[in-house]
């Protein structure tokens, strides 16, 4: 941050802080809004996770063709309410610590289960890059040799981030989502995973070896999801540790959080490395959802978690519309033109979400097919996207200054400029 | 680590502090502002401490206002600069996704990822630079080697030794499919005990490396094998925008202040800017910038070429033919090589921005007296506490910065037991670059061990400085005249830190 800058937002300081002492109820009102859409949020997440842990409990007892598809539906479904929670990290300590155990990405799936000869084999320095849990009751890797005769939540535990190895992801969405669609070996042609239901099947029927461990991993890392996110959900229930840390925050600090999470997510993770990345590489396997194909509803469900919390309205999984206390009348009351500039910004974004999001919807195009190299048009429609990403989030940048918000401009040691100040 | 946590100063705090409250903001705009710093002022504030009973001020924030001071978990080293704006962070997250990005062997049906080897010790730039931070020797035989590699170089005289000629400038044991790897490399250990001067004892442990497996002949026995472990990422682009002319002045070759500690600058050539410049980055100081770093990283560890390093066969030297000969990932959606320019400025940008995290417990008086002791026995005659950044450097969320990095960035000469060894086991490299020592206290968080030094050797801070030699000798005499407490004050220092 410039000494120039310093000075604007000093001043903005000034000029407003008589306007907030005045509204220090109604920014109070908006952030305890905020923490109820995520314990809304987050319990519907559950919820759906929970219908999941269902599904695939049958799929695991009555294998067959419906109860893979059943799975796969509702996997889905429970993608829904949690992208729109994502939102919430970057700016709450607590989740940020939380989430990597129910969303960390990508993965390398030779971990888990078998995979295409094409993944290779040899000598790869991720000990555990085909370790195989489903079919080895024994592990040896690094040197180590761990027992997995008995799938459950510790051994699943035990293995996430293995060998300080990111992409050794036991747990979460994506590892069920393996388990459930397994490899996409498409590339940039039509097609998500195809595993068979038969991989669950028992007997003679069942292929990929190893049956039962597959449903047993299948089954832990289902309960498991739904454990992480009753977790969750506590804490963002009244007393719960993530509320317990907004409330502890000055309204400015709270909207900091907010506006941090929110500008994070669109500039950072989602514009910069889940789509623009692609695009760079045109790369199909840089694809959040890469074994259903569905990272294009990733994509618009986290755009839409952004705009939910600037208009303090969030649709529930079962169709009921949460409204209340926004950040968006919070801006308007000090600059009704950045509020609607923000409003336009977002609905530019959602626009933009929605054609990506129809495109593959229809059929016409899966996300992975738009990142080909040649793909004029697909190219095209992951550009709007993150453009309309990159210019909401100088809107949010604006807001933050507008609202004296912490966090995004940063406090402390800020330069050599004014030694007298800093150094004494 | 809640425990630990609490001293960090609170956001309230650091605003009341130095940020701008409304009173403060009526005095800052009254102040000269962007005036230069006169060399009184400088010299005051870069001065070490001379007084322990409260921290410095700032002095929580190692790496300025870029400090990470939100995760002090495993994450610890994977933040962003606190200070990069949002558009900013974009391009970091870019370079995170390429950091981790496996490379593929060519031919492949993703273009812009392969091009891995032939030869390589690494398929992703993560897989040694484990959470960002630091890597380990093999904890036993079977163990992945993977975070610890082997420079080779036959001496010329220079600061830069000449590729094996066969092997060349890297030991690779791994390779693509088709291609036999250079050889495999076996870590073994002998244990000597060193007694403190109050009997307490530590056992050290010297390392030997055996080359086996040697796929293409013998090595010219003059080579020096010099064994280096992935060194913590945070803070580099700090170090980077440090003036030249600032570590210049620290500079003593000759030691004409006869204080024992020479420090050296060394000057190696950068492929970025086409000249020879001030080798800051690696073990020995080995490259001058980030981008001739990753550039040199990507070529000699993974097999990627890029426009500072073009050769699509990596390491194969032209005693190699066959690997050299093989399909490579050179295509014009890379700009000519396997790596883009803009995918190498985006590493480029990834590495120069991992946040510094912020210090746990400054005011803790046991803390106070470790850092107390630290500056009497002599540590920071290299373990140089502060330095301020260039006004003028590039990225600007790192310009202007008072940091605290604990080093020097110079050469100096650690003794023959640290040193690099050619193959008959004769002494050769003795100077060592001082690491920065920021980080140091969350190694064992993030990466789970304590295995210090550029091979690892070290299994934690006292055998770490044991080891210190040559110009540092009589350093480590004063730790090992110390006392247990005051030892265990040093360490929980460093440990803060």
């Amino acid at each position: 941050m410039s000494t120039r800058s310093t000075k604007a937002y000093c001043a903005a300081a000034l000029l407003l802080g008589s306007v907030h002492a005045a509204h220090a109820t109604d920014t109070r009102a908006v952030i305890n809004h905020y923490a109820d859409i995520a314990q809304a949020g987050y319990s519907d997440s559950l919820a759906t996770a929970q219908l999941l842990q269902t599904a695939v409990r049958e799929l695991v007892s009555k294998p067959g063709p419906k109860a893979l598809l059943n799975a796969k539906v509702l996997w889905k479904a429970a993608r829904e309410p949690y992208q729109q929670t994502e939102v919430y990290r970057f700016g709450n300590a607590y989740v940020d610590e939380w989430e990597g155990k129910v969303n960390a990405w990508p993965l390398d799936e030779g971990l888990i289960d078998y995979v295409s000869a094409d993944y290779g084999t040899d000598s790869d320095e991720n000990a555990f890059y085909t370790v195989n849990v489903v079919a080895n009751a024994k592990l040896t890797a690094s040197g180590k040799t761990m027992d997995a005769g008995n799938i459950n939540d510790d051994l699943l535990r035990s293995l996430h981030e293995v060998d300080e190895v990111e992409a050794n992801v036991a747990t979460g969405y994506h590892a069920i989502e393996f388990l459930l669609w397994g490899q996409d070996l498409n590339g940039t042609d039509a097609g998500a995973g195809s595993r068979p239901w038969t991989d669950y099947a028992s007997g003679t029927l069942c292929t990929g070896g190893s049956c039962d461990r597959r449903g047993a991993y299948l089954q832990a890392a289902a309960d498991l999801l739904v454990a992480d996110l009753k977790d969750v959900v506590l804490a963002w229930s009244q007393g719960g540790e993530a509320r317990k840390a907004l409330e502890g925050m000055s309204d400015t600090a709270a909207l900091g959080a907010a506006l941090t999470g929110m500008g994070s997510l669109s500039y950072g993770e989602l514009a910069g490395e889940r789509m623009r990345l692609g695009l760079m590489l045109h790369d199909p396997e840089e694809e959040h959802d890469c074994f259903s194909d569905n990272t294009h509803n990733s994509h618009y469900f986290d755009a839409l978690g952004i705009e939910n919390i600037y208009l303090g309205r969030y649709k529930r999984a079962d169709g009921e519309v949460m409204t209340g206390p926004s950040l968006s009348q919070l801006v308007a009351k000090a600059d009704a033109d950045l509020d609607a500039q923000m409003r336009a910004a977002l609905a530019k974004t959602l626009g933009a979400m929605s054609l990506l999001k129809h495109t593959a919807d229809s059929g016409r195009m899966s996300y992975d097919q738009m990142l080909a190299e040649g793909n004029g048009e697909g190219n095209a429609i992951v550009q709007a996207a993150v453009d309309a990403l990159v210019d909401q989030t100088r809107s949010i940048e604006r807001i933050a200054k507008v609202l004296n918000a912490e966090g995004l401009t940063v406090e402390g040691s800020d330069s050599l400029d004014d030694p007298t100040k800093v150094f004494q | 680590m809640p425990g630990e946590r609490a001293a960090i100063p609170t956001r309230r705090r650091l605003r009341l502090a130095g940020g701008c409250v409304l009173a403060a903001c009526a005095l800052s705009t009254a102040s000269p502002s962007a005036a230069a710093l006169s060399a009184a002022e400088r010299a005051r504030i870069l001065a070490p401490a001379s007084e322990f009973t409260a921290p410095e001020r700032w002095e929580s924030l190692s790496g300025g206002t870029a400090t990470n001071r939100k995760r002090f978990d495993r994450e610890a080293f994977s933040l962003p600069s606190a200070s990069l704006k949002f558009e900013d962070r974009a391009e970091f997250f870019v370079g995170n996704g390429l950091f981790r990005r496996l490379w593929v062997s060519s031919p492949s049906s993703t273009r812009s990822a392969d091009g891995l080897g032939p030869l390589y010790n690494a398929r992703a730039c993560q897989r040694c630079h484990l959470k960002d931070g630091r890597g380990h020797p093999p904890a036993s035989p079977d163990d992945s080697r993977v975070s610890l590699l082997l420079r080779l170089g036959v001496p010329n005289g220079t600061d830069e030794h000449m590729p094996e000629p066969v092997y060349g400038a890297q030991f690779q044991d791994l390779a693509v499919p088709g291609r036999d790897a250079e050889g495999h490399v076996e870590v073994t250990y002998t244990k000597r005990a060193r007694f403190l001067s109050d009997g307490a004892q530590v056992e050290l442990r010297m390392p030997h490396y055996r080359l086996t497996r040697l796929a293409y002949g013998t090595m010219d026995p003059a080579t020096v094998v010099s064994p280096r472990i992935a060194p913590p990422m945070i803070g580099l682009g700090l170090l980077e925008a440090i003036a030249e002319k600032d570590l210049e002045a620290r500079a003593d070759p000759d030691d004409r202040d006869g204080d024992g500690i020479s420090g050296r600058l060394p000057v190696v050539r950068s492929n970025a800017h086409g000249r020879r410049l001030a080798g800051r980055f690696g073990w020995r100081s080995e490259q001058p910038t980030i981008i001739d770093q990753t550039a040199a990283a990507l070529a000699g560890d993974i097999g990627i070429s890029s426009a500072l390093m073009p050769a699509a066969f990596g390491d194969c030297t032209s005693a190699q033919p066959a690997c050299r000969a093989g399909p490579h990932g050179d295509d014009e959606i890379s700009d000519g090589f396997e790596a883009s320019n803009e995918m190498l400025r985006a590493m480029e940008f990834y590495s120069q921005n991992l946040a510094v995290p912020a210090r746990r417990d400054v005011a803790a008086p046991k803390v106070l007296r470790g850092k107390a002791l630290f500056y009497d026995a002599g540590c920071i005659a290299c373990h140089v506490p502060k330095h301020a950044t260039r006004r003028d450097f590039p990225v600007k969320a790192l310009a202007g910065q008072l940091i605290w990095p604990y080093t020097d960035l110079l050469l100096h000469d650690m003794g023959a037991d640290l040193a690099d060894r050619d193959l008959s086991g004769r002494v050769v490299d003795r100077e060592w670059r001082t690491p920065p020592l920021w980080g140091l206290g969350l190694t064992r968080v993030v990466n789970g061990h304590m295995q210090l030094l550029h091979d690892g050797r070290a299994r934690g801070l006292a055998e770490a400085i044991l080891w210190h030699g040559g110009e540092a000798r009589a350093t480590r005499d004063r730790f090992a005249a110390m006392n247990r407490l005051d030892r265990e004050a040093l360490f929980a220092f460093l440990m803060s830190l």
